[in-house]
């Protein structure tokens, strides 16, 4: 008997903890990638103002709807335009951005390449 | 020669550099990014001040009238100062004045309104300021001008004479 009851606390307890400390962190991993706009430098997540805290509860309602990581992203983009993200999303805007140090590695690469052949040669 | 043209290409390149760099300079250097951002009128449900009735906003922007979306609070200091110019473009026929009343309490709220006026036809309530998310605001005031569910302008921080009367010349 006692191990049932045992068993009943844990089943209840466990699923309910579990799912709220998973949406905590997925939560915080958001609003720490969302910029907090009337104060810049600082993150949602760090910051206290009025406007940090509504995107707070945003998060968390969006969370509560379902809605996955990316999406949450697109609707704060949709609304406040891509400069909210810390981390800019992929697309054809930001290829340059993203591709331009692999670019980069790449011509220094041919450069030593071409240069070692040389000497070698 | 081939040494001359090296030294003119090295020289070329440090001018251009210079000459960009202290373009540079001269720029401003508060950043203000270029954004697509909808301007379509957000359809959520929000809950009125009146009658703590939940609506859609497609009910309350039914119309092709304009309106004027306004996001206020009676701990705001500038909305205080705004508040005439609203009392003075509710008197409009084809203006529609909404309020969104944002993190405030019903008793603050209405005391300010029946201190200074009421210009709003109609009031959401709005005590966790995700409303005016949707609506991609930063704060209070800010002002919106609605017509045929896009939103045309938008005004961040209090309204002024200025600002009233390029409203009026849209509503005309």
């Amino acid at each position: 008997m006692k191990i049932f009851k045992l068993f009943l606390i844990v089943f209840f307890i466990f699923p309910i903890n579990n799912l709220k400390a998973d949406n905590e962190v997925l939560k915080n991993k958001i609003t720490k990638n969302l910029r907090c706009l009337i104060c810049q430098g600082q993150s949602v997540y760090d910051s206290d103002s009025e406007f940090a805290n509504s995107l707070k509860t945003v998060v968390d309602n969006k969370i509560k709807e379902g809605l996955s990581e990316k999406q949450i992203y697109s609707y704060f983009q949709s609304k406040y335009g891509e400069w909210i993200l810390y981390d800019p999303l992929f697309n054809k805007n930001t290829y340059f951005l993203w591709l331009l140090p692999l670019l980069i590695f790449l011509i220094g690469g041919a450069i030593i390449f071409k240069k070692f052949i040389k000497k070698q040669k | 020669m081939k040494n001359k043209l090296l030294l003119f290409s090295i020289g070329l390149v440090f001018i251009i550099t210079f000459i960009i760099f202290y373009k540079g300079l001269q720029n401003t250097n508060i950043y203000t990014p270029e954004t697509k951002i909808s301007y379509e009128v957000p359809f959520v449900s929000v809950k009125l001040f009146n009658s703590n009735k939940i609506v859609n906003t497609k009910e309350i922007f039914n119309s092709d009238n304009y309106y004027l979306l306004n996001i206020w609070s009676s701990w705001c200091v500038p909305c205080r100062k705004e508040h005439s110019i609203l009392m003075e473009l509710t008197k409009n026929d084809n203006l529609n004045v909404i309020g969104i009343n944002y993190k405030d309490t019903k008793k603050n709220a209405k005391n300010f309104l029946k201190e200074l006026g009421n210009p709003y036809d109609e009031i959401i309530f709005d005590d966790k300021g995700t409303n005016a998310i949707e609506w991609g605001a930063y704060g209070v005031p800010e002002t919106f001008l609605i017509n045929k569910n896009r939103i045309i302008k938008k005004y961040i921080g209090p309204l002024t004479n200025n600002s009233m009367e390029e409203i009026n010349l849209f509503i005309k």
